[in-house]
Protein backbone atom coordinates (compact mmCIF):
# COMPACT_ATOMS: atom_id res chain seq x y z
CA UNK A 1 0.00 0.00 0.00
CA UNK A 2 1.46 3.44 -1.40
CA UNK A 3 1.75 6.21 1.14
CA UNK A 4 1.72 9.89 0.73
CA UNK A 5 1.17 12.66 3.81
CA UNK A 6 2.34 16.08 4.38
CA UNK A 7 2.33 18.17 7.09
CA UNK A 8 3.48 21.63 8.10
CA UNK A 9 3.79 23.32 11.48
CA UNK A 10 5.22 26.83 12.30
CA UNK A 11 6.23 27.94 16.37
CA UNK A 12 8.03 30.67 18.16
CA UNK A 13 12.10 30.00 18.41
CA UNK A 14 11.58 29.46 22.19
CA UNK A 15 13.29 26.39 23.64
CA UNK A 16 10.57 25.01 25.52
CA UNK A 17 9.14 24.08 21.64
CA UNK A 18 11.97 22.06 21.31
CA UNK A 19 10.67 19.22 22.68
CA UNK A 20 7.11 20.19 20.47
CA UNK A 21 8.81 19.73 17.69
CA UNK A 22 11.12 16.83 18.22
CA UNK A 23 7.83 15.05 19.47
CA UNK A 24 4.83 16.80 16.92
CA UNK A 25 7.18 15.06 13.96
CA UNK A 26 7.43 11.83 15.53
CA UNK A 27 4.23 11.32 16.05
CA UNK A 28 3.57 12.43 12.37
CA UNK A 29 5.96 9.84 11.05
CA UNK A 30 4.85 7.17 13.38
CA UNK A 31 1.98 6.14 10.72
CA UNK A 32 5.06 4.62 8.84
CA UNK A 33 5.84 2.39 11.27
CA UNK A 34 9.34 3.19 12.11
CA UNK A 35 11.00 0.64 15.04
CA UNK A 36 12.11 2.35 18.38
CA UNK A 37 15.89 3.33 16.90
CA UNK A 38 14.66 5.12 14.08
CA UNK A 39 11.98 7.38 15.48
CA UNK A 40 14.69 8.07 18.59
CA UNK A 41 16.85 9.04 15.20
CA UNK A 42 14.60 11.43 13.77
CA UNK A 43 13.63 12.99 17.06
CA UNK A 44 17.29 13.50 18.19
CA UNK A 45 17.70 14.95 14.92
CA UNK A 46 15.00 17.69 14.51
CA UNK A 47 15.87 18.42 18.24
CA UNK A 48 19.20 18.96 16.42
CA UNK A 49 18.39 21.47 13.67
CA UNK A 50 15.21 22.98 15.68
CA UNK A 51 17.56 23.87 18.40
CA UNK A 52 20.55 25.09 15.91
CA UNK A 53 17.55 27.61 14.80
CA UNK A 54 16.96 28.57 18.00
CA UNK A 55 19.72 29.55 19.18
CA UNK A 56 22.76 30.05 16.52
CA UNK A 57 19.35 31.42 13.87
CA UNK A 58 17.85 33.67 15.77
CA UNK A 59 20.26 34.18 18.51
CA UNK A 60 17.57 33.48 21.26
CA UNK A 61 15.77 36.39 19.55
CA UNK A 62 12.46 35.81 18.33
CA UNK A 63 11.60 34.66 15.44
CA UNK A 64 9.54 31.88 13.14
CA UNK A 65 10.65 28.36 12.86
CA UNK A 66 9.00 26.08 10.53
CA UNK A 67 8.71 22.55 9.65
CA UNK A 68 7.34 20.50 6.97
CA UNK A 69 7.72 16.58 6.89
CA UNK A 70 6.55 14.93 3.52
CA UNK A 71 6.11 11.09 3.90
CA UNK A 72 5.95 8.92 0.64
CA UNK A 73 6.17 5.00 0.95
CA UNK A 74 8.69 4.25 3.62
CA UNK A 75 11.31 7.52 3.46
CA UNK A 76 10.29 10.89 5.85
CA UNK A 77 11.85 14.17 4.55
CA UNK A 78 11.44 16.39 6.65
CA UNK A 79 12.29 20.37 6.15
CA UNK A 80 13.25 23.01 9.08
CA UNK A 81 13.71 26.79 8.15
CA UNK A 82 14.47 29.89 10.25
CA UNK A 83 14.74 33.37 8.72
CA UNK A 84 17.62 33.62 10.82
CA UNK A 85 21.30 35.20 10.41
CA UNK A 86 23.02 32.49 8.15
CA UNK A 87 26.06 30.25 8.01
CA UNK A 88 29.02 32.40 6.34
CA UNK A 89 30.91 28.81 5.84
CA UNK A 90 28.38 25.80 5.86
CA UNK A 91 31.43 23.06 4.88
CA UNK A 92 33.01 24.40 8.36
CA UNK A 93 29.91 24.50 10.09
CA UNK A 94 29.48 20.67 9.55
CA UNK A 95 32.91 19.64 10.20
CA UNK A 96 32.71 17.43 13.98
CA UNK A 97 33.34 19.99 16.77
CA UNK A 98 33.00 23.16 15.14
CA UNK A 99 30.58 25.58 17.09
CA UNK A 100 30.49 29.51 16.37
CA UNK A 101 29.32 29.10 20.37
CA UNK A 102 32.94 28.76 22.27
CA UNK A 103 31.34 29.99 25.48
CA UNK A 104 28.31 28.27 25.63
CA UNK A 105 29.14 24.72 26.61
CA UNK A 106 28.32 24.17 22.92
CA UNK A 107 30.14 20.62 21.82
CA UNK A 108 29.83 21.43 17.43
CA UNK A 109 28.48 17.81 17.29
CA UNK A 110 24.81 18.92 15.99
CA UNK A 111 25.21 18.83 12.07
CA UNK A 112 27.56 15.16 12.96
CA UNK A 113 24.71 13.93 14.80
CA UNK A 114 21.96 14.79 11.69
CA UNK A 115 24.36 13.21 9.10
CA UNK A 116 25.05 9.95 11.58
CA UNK A 117 21.11 9.10 12.44
CA UNK A 118 19.68 10.29 9.31
CA UNK A 119 20.20 8.49 5.43
CA UNK A 120 20.65 12.30 3.73
CA UNK A 121 21.82 15.93 5.35
CA UNK A 122 21.49 18.77 2.78
CA UNK A 123 22.38 22.50 4.50
CA UNK A 124 20.99 25.43 2.67
CA UNK A 125 21.72 28.78 4.17
CA UNK A 126 23.09 32.54 3.33
CA UNK A 127 24.11 34.75 5.83
CA UNK A 128 21.21 36.98 6.15
CA UNK A 129 19.03 35.11 4.37
CA UNK A 130 18.02 32.50 6.77
CA UNK A 131 18.72 28.47 7.05
CA UNK A 132 17.30 25.62 5.73
CA UNK A 133 18.08 22.10 6.64
CA UNK A 134 16.47 19.23 4.53
CA UNK A 135 16.86 16.01 5.67
CA UNK A 136 15.55 12.44 4.51
CA UNK A 137 15.27 9.19 6.68
CA UNK A 138 14.18 5.74 4.74
CA UNK A 139 12.75 3.24 7.37
CA UNK A 140 13.18 -0.01 7.82
CA UNK A 141 15.92 -0.78 5.50
CA UNK A 142 18.01 -2.50 8.34
CA UNK A 143 15.67 -5.05 10.46
CA UNK A 144 12.01 -4.94 7.33
CA UNK B 1 12.97 16.98 33.28
CA UNK B 2 13.74 16.12 37.08
CA UNK B 3 17.11 16.02 38.83
CA UNK B 4 17.94 13.62 41.90
CA UNK B 5 20.91 14.30 44.06
CA UNK B 6 22.33 12.04 46.39
CA UNK B 7 25.89 12.09 48.39
CA UNK B 8 27.64 9.54 49.27
CA UNK B 9 31.50 10.20 50.79
CA UNK B 10 33.13 12.43 48.74
CA UNK B 11 31.00 11.33 45.55
CA UNK B 12 27.66 12.87 44.32
CA UNK B 13 25.72 11.08 42.35
CA UNK B 14 22.83 12.60 39.92
CA UNK B 15 19.81 11.17 38.45
CA UNK B 16 18.69 12.90 35.47
CA UNK B 17 14.49 11.99 35.28
CA UNK B 18 13.28 13.16 31.63
CA UNK B 19 14.62 14.66 29.11
CA UNK B 20 18.61 16.33 28.54
CA UNK B 21 17.96 19.36 25.96
CA UNK B 22 18.80 23.01 25.08
CA UNK B 23 15.80 24.01 27.07
CA UNK B 24 16.67 21.85 30.27
CA UNK B 25 20.40 22.08 30.17
CA UNK B 26 20.51 25.36 32.15
CA UNK B 27 18.98 24.13 34.79
CA UNK B 28 20.83 20.91 34.78
CA UNK B 29 24.04 22.43 34.91
CA UNK B 30 23.37 24.86 38.05
CA UNK B 31 21.92 22.58 40.29
CA UNK B 32 24.71 20.27 39.44
CA UNK B 33 27.46 22.88 39.65
CA UNK B 34 25.83 24.06 42.78
CA UNK B 35 25.25 20.76 44.35
CA UNK B 36 29.42 20.01 43.43
CA UNK B 37 30.96 23.01 45.03
CA UNK B 38 29.38 21.61 48.15
CA UNK B 39 32.31 20.88 50.60
CA UNK B 40 33.97 17.68 50.82
CA UNK B 41 32.47 16.43 47.20
CA UNK B 42 35.13 15.46 44.59
CA UNK B 43 33.43 12.99 42.19
CA UNK B 44 30.51 13.12 40.05
CA UNK B 45 28.38 9.84 38.89
CA UNK B 46 25.73 10.86 36.18
CA UNK B 47 23.18 8.20 36.72
CA UNK B 48 21.26 8.04 32.74
CA UNK B 49 18.68 5.14 33.22
CA UNK B 50 15.99 7.83 33.86
CA UNK B 51 16.86 9.82 30.43
CA UNK B 52 13.90 9.43 28.20
CA UNK B 53 15.71 11.79 25.59
CA UNK B 54 19.29 13.45 25.18
CA UNK B 55 20.86 15.49 22.12
CA UNK B 56 24.06 17.12 21.63
CA UNK B 57 22.85 19.72 23.66
CA UNK B 58 23.45 16.54 26.76
CA UNK B 59 27.36 16.28 25.31
CA UNK B 60 27.98 20.00 26.39
CA UNK B 61 26.59 19.32 29.80
CA UNK B 62 28.26 16.63 30.06
CA UNK B 63 31.93 17.86 29.14
CA UNK B 64 31.41 20.81 31.04
CA UNK B 65 31.07 18.98 34.16
CA UNK B 66 34.07 16.98 33.54
CA UNK B 67 36.19 20.07 33.19
CA UNK B 68 34.61 21.01 36.55
CA UNK B 69 35.46 17.31 38.18
CA UNK B 70 38.76 17.74 36.64
CA UNK B 71 39.20 20.75 38.01
CA UNK B 72 38.38 19.61 41.37
CA UNK B 73 40.69 16.82 41.07
CA UNK B 74 38.23 14.14 41.29
CA UNK B 75 36.81 11.09 39.11
CA UNK B 76 33.65 11.25 36.61
CA UNK B 77 31.40 8.20 35.38
CA UNK B 78 28.41 7.98 33.45
CA UNK B 79 25.94 4.90 34.57
CA UNK B 80 22.47 3.48 33.26
CA UNK B 81 23.14 4.69 29.40
CA UNK B 82 20.71 3.60 26.74
CA UNK B 83 21.38 2.39 23.36
CA UNK B 84 20.77 6.01 21.70
CA UNK B 85 22.67 7.78 24.64
CA UNK B 86 25.67 5.48 23.95
CA UNK B 87 25.73 6.32 20.24
CA UNK B 88 26.13 9.86 21.14
CA UNK B 89 28.55 9.91 23.44
CA UNK B 90 30.77 7.16 21.22
CA UNK B 91 30.42 9.91 17.87
CA UNK B 92 31.54 12.67 20.00
CA UNK B 93 34.26 10.26 22.03
CA UNK B 94 33.18 11.22 25.35
CA UNK B 95 33.24 7.13 25.73
CA UNK B 96 37.05 7.65 25.39
CA UNK B 97 37.86 9.98 28.51
CA UNK B 98 34.78 9.29 31.03
CA UNK B 99 34.18 6.01 31.87
CA UNK B 100 30.98 4.19 31.01
CA UNK B 101 29.70 1.24 33.93
CA UNK B 102 26.39 -0.51 34.49
CA UNK B 103 25.72 0.84 37.54
CA UNK B 104 26.31 3.28 40.07
CA UNK B 105 27.18 0.65 42.35
CA UNK B 106 30.10 -0.21 40.43
CA UNK B 107 31.01 3.58 39.91
CA UNK B 108 30.94 3.88 43.39
CA UNK B 109 33.34 1.05 43.79
CA UNK B 110 35.68 3.01 40.65
CA UNK B 111 35.81 6.08 42.06
N1 LIG C 1 20.20 27.56 11.81
C1 LIG C 1 21.45 28.08 11.90
N2 LIG C 1 21.64 29.42 11.70
C2 LIG C 1 22.87 29.96 11.80
N3 LIG C 1 23.99 29.25 12.09
C3 LIG C 1 23.86 27.93 12.28
C4 LIG C 1 22.59 27.27 12.21
N4 LIG C 1 22.78 25.97 12.44
C5 LIG C 1 24.09 25.80 12.66
N5 LIG C 1 24.76 26.98 12.57
C6 LIG C 1 26.23 27.16 12.72
O1 LIG C 1 26.85 25.90 12.57
C7 LIG C 1 27.65 25.61 13.73
C8 LIG C 1 27.67 24.13 13.97
O2 LIG C 1 26.38 23.63 14.34
P1 LIG C 1 26.28 22.32 15.23
O3 LIG C 1 24.86 22.07 15.55
O4 LIG C 1 27.04 21.25 14.55
O5 LIG C 1 27.10 22.70 16.55
P2 LIG C 1 26.64 23.67 17.74
O6 LIG C 1 25.20 23.97 17.64
O7 LIG C 1 27.57 24.83 17.77
O8 LIG C 1 26.92 22.75 19.01
P3 LIG C 1 25.95 21.56 19.53
O9 LIG C 1 24.94 21.28 18.47
O10 LIG C 1 26.88 20.39 19.72
O11 LIG C 1 25.36 22.04 20.80
C9 LIG C 1 27.04 26.43 14.84
O12 LIG C 1 27.96 26.70 15.88
C10 LIG C 1 26.62 27.70 14.09
O13 LIG C 1 27.71 28.55 13.91
MG1 LIG D 1 23.75 22.51 17.36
Amino acid sequence: MSVHNEMKVEFLSKSANEAFARVTVAAFISQLDPNIEELSDVKTAVSEAVTNAIIHGYQNSNGIVRIACTLTDKTAEIIIHDDGQGIENIGQARQPLFTSSKNDERSGMGFTVMETFMDELTVMSEPGAGTTIRMVKHFGTLNA
Amino acid sequence: MALQLEKRDRSLIAFIDGELDHHCAASIRETLDSAYQQAQIKNLILDFSKLTFMDSSGIGVIIGRYKMVQAGKGKMLITGISANVLRLLTLSGIHKIIPIVNNVETALKTV
